[in-house]
């Protein structure tokens, strides 16, 4: 048996630099994932179960917060619906579909227009959502000094338009989608450009036209990414809440608050800490849901699989 | 089918001309073939001919009607891509009948076509499957049907067998040229292969630098070519080129002294090249000394390589077994009815070597100045 004393050494040394390995390359992720996604889950379903108010003294672990979720809250099921439309607007006509058409124009036009533009796309990225905030207060003003009434009542002569008070949905899927869009546009550009040229110089040569190109070469080619965004998005536009807080702070009335904007204003300006976790609590786990039914829907398995590229 | 013409074509980027003016004549249902090094153009004018690149200048008719302003979608081209460029996500039955979803046409009469030209490049086994599931010459055969299946009046085909092995590029070789025969498809192949040109086309257009430097038949370019380019471009193993000196109606190569003949030749002074292909020296009692320096067998021929005053010569001999062993001593000879002369300077061909030398052909005009 001594003559395997080197061998089985071996394999202990292989063993110990597995787990090295191991420790080495998830580690980090795992660290970040337990600090900033599994903590705070565990925090907030703790004091979800709790009566946590303002002066973040808890004295009894109770369920009333749950109770107050499904029977006394008004408020709840509008929020709900009212982020179910801004979300769905919001993906389907800017992050997704500008997104597109963005990645689409900047891609067929010479390339240094075309970078100048997606340049300029990205600027309210860049700048601090406070100012591009601002600028969105400025461009709906309802006087005749707003951007948007300088065309409409200075230009035209139609009367003024208030669209915070009149279309204030409108105004936030607006503001939200503008700045949206260039993800998308980049994730798609990037995608575009990979397609080997010569797939498109074969298609016109086929006989297709621009938009037959777009249909049968460019899409299904960038399927997954069109997936990767429409997932992200979701769940990013469900849990994001900056500029409706910054431009409308949820009004008027409550006609902009979306279920995240309504739960920081229960949390953290009404002082009800409790109530604001269990409602967090709700999104999360809409969160997990959606990005489950999509992952299913949209086979972002395959995603993950072995790469698809076909070398040429 | 179609005949094609190029007046004056040419195409620049910036300051870059990658074509330059160019006039072309291609008969309908002929099969020509633009050789050359990568970067001298030919596949810029492929383009061209596609619509996908539009000329800088000059004009391009299709059977007389100018097309210089046709969108390639609308010019009936065919074309086959050295990466295939196959639809990815299409199995191979929709890449084959994609080019027909853009014309008028019952679907049940595009089925049939598409598989009718499947059967035509021996596919319709694999109608169902996608590119990524075929072999390199399988996806070569898909392209082809995808370009043949509208029956376009032009088939142009990009470098189309530089990724098939050995084997595979020889019988698609003859299989291309068969089915452009029966169709009788006017065909354009881009290539840098010559062995490709001169085994498949009816007639070569050899491009240099934008250029074109010669148009013929695969056998006016190996026997008669109008530049050193052509001459050394074409043929393997390579030619040998040798400086000498053009003075006085002959020509000065070393030691040996060659009698020009034809109209040019005596007014031809200075530096000139004379070019020998390697099958045309051979062994023999008297002639060029030379000592071999190494010896390739290539199958059916053995070629020497030979250190000589004139410098190192390639000779190819037509016998599977070598006749001389490295390190022999050996004399060469040649027919100045094979030698090519170029001048140096313009790099064109000069003049004829006493093809019609007054003592005869067999009268070789070389004397040693010993």
């Amino acid at each position: 048996m001594a003559s395997f004393a080197p061998a089985s050494g071996f394999a202990a040394s292989q063993r110990a630099r597995q787990t090295a390995n191991f420790v080495l390359f998830l580690g980090p992720a795992l660290v970040l994932l337990a600090l900033f996604f599994v903590l705070p889950v565990i925090v907030d379903i703790t004091i979800a179960f709790t009566d946590m108010g303002q002066t973040l003294r808890v004295s009894e672990f109770t369920t009333k917060n749950f109770e107050r979720m499904l029977g006394g809250d008004r408020r709840l099921s509008a929020a709900l619906g009212l982020t179910l439309i801004y979300v769905f607007c919001t993906l389907a006509v800017f992050n997704v579909t500008f997104g597109l058409v963005l990645a689409l124009t900047t891609t067929a036009i010479p390339d240094r227009v075309g970078s100048f533009f997606r340049a300029v796309w990205l600027l309210p990225r860049m700048s601090p959502s406070v100012v591009y905030a601002l600028l969105w207060a400025w461009v709906v003003d309802p006087t005749e000094r707003g951007l948007l009434n300088q065309f409409i009542n200075g230009a035209f002569g139609f009367e003024v338009y208030d669209m915070m008070n009149d279309h204030p949905l409108m105004l936030i899927v607006l503001a939200n989608g503008f700045i949206g869009a260039s993800m998308g546009m980049i994730i798609f550009t990037s995608a575009i450009r990979s397609i080997p040229e010569h797939l498109f110089y074969a298609a016109r040569a086929d006989g297709a036209g621009g938009l037959h190109i777009v249909w049968h070469v460019i899409l299904p080619a960038i399927r997954w990414p069109l997936s990767f965004i429409t997932v992200y998005q979701t769940l990013s536009l469900l849990v994001s809440f900056e500029y409706i807080w910054l431009i409308t702070n949820g009004g008027p009335f409550f006609d902009t608050t979306v279920y995240a904007l309504y739960v920081y204003q229960r949390a953290f300006e009404n002082g009800q800490y409790a109530y604001g976790a269990a409602l967090a609590l709700v999104l999360v786990v809409i969160g997990i849901a959606a990005a489950l039914l999509m992952w299913r829907f949209m086979d972002m398995k395959r995603l993950l699989q072995q790469p698809r590229i076909e070398v040429q | 089918m179609a005949r094609i013409e190029l007046n004056s074509i040419t195409k620049a980027w910036g300051d870059v001309v990658a074509v330059e003016p160019t006039d072309l004549t291609i008969d309908d249902g002929e099969f020509v073939a633009i050789l050359g090094p990568s970067g001298c153009g030919k596949s810029t004018t492929l383009f061209m001919l596609a619509g996908i690149y539009a000329p800088t200048g000059g004009e391009m008719t299709f059977d007389g009607h100018l097309v210089n302003e046709v969108e390639a979608k609308d010019r009936n081209v065919g074309i086959v891509f050295q990466s295939y460029a196959l639809y990815p996500h299409m199995t191979v039955r929709d890449n084959i009948g994609f080019p027909l979803k853009f014309k008028d046409m019952p679907k049940d009469r595009a089925a049939a076509l598409v598989e009718e030209t499947a059967r035509l490049v021996q596919v319709e086994e694999l109608l169902d499957r996608r590119p990524s599931q075929l072999s390199g010459g399988q996806q070569q055969r898909v392209a082809l049907a995808r370009a043949l299946v509208k029956t376009p009046q032009l088939l142009l085909l990009d470098e189309p067998l530089s990724n098939l092995d050995a084997t595979l590029r020889l019988s698609m070789r003859t299989e291309i040229r068969a089915l452009q025969q029966r169709t009788a498809i006017t065909t354009i192949l881009v290539t840098h292969d010559q062995i490709e040109a001169t085994t498949m086309a009816d007639r070569i257009i050899c491009m240099s630098k934008g250029r074109v430097e010669q148009i013929g038949t695969p056998e006016d370019l190996y026997r008669r070519p109008d530049s050193l380019f052509v001459a050394a471009f074409i043929g393997a193993p390579p030619i040998n080129l040798l400086p000498g000196r053009a003075a006085g109606g002959g020509l000065t190569v070393g030691q040996t002294r060659l009698a020009l003949t034809g109209e040019a030749a005596g007014q031809t002074e200075g530096d000139a090249v004379l070019g020998l292909r390697p099958e045309h020296l051979i062994f023999a009692e008297s002639g060029i000394p030379g000592r071999i320096d190494g010896i390739e067998p290539m199958g059916r021929e053995v070629l020497y390589r030979i250190d000589t005053p004139l410098g190192e010569l390639r000779v190819l001999e037509g016998s599977a077994v070598p006749s001389h062993g490295v390190g022999a001593a050996v004399h060469l000879r040649f027919s100045a009815d094979d030698s090519l002369v170029f001048d140096a300077a313009s790099e064109r061909r000069i003049a004829e070597v006493c093809a019609h030398a007054p003592a005869g052909h067999d009268s070789m005009e070389q004397r040693q100045h010993a």
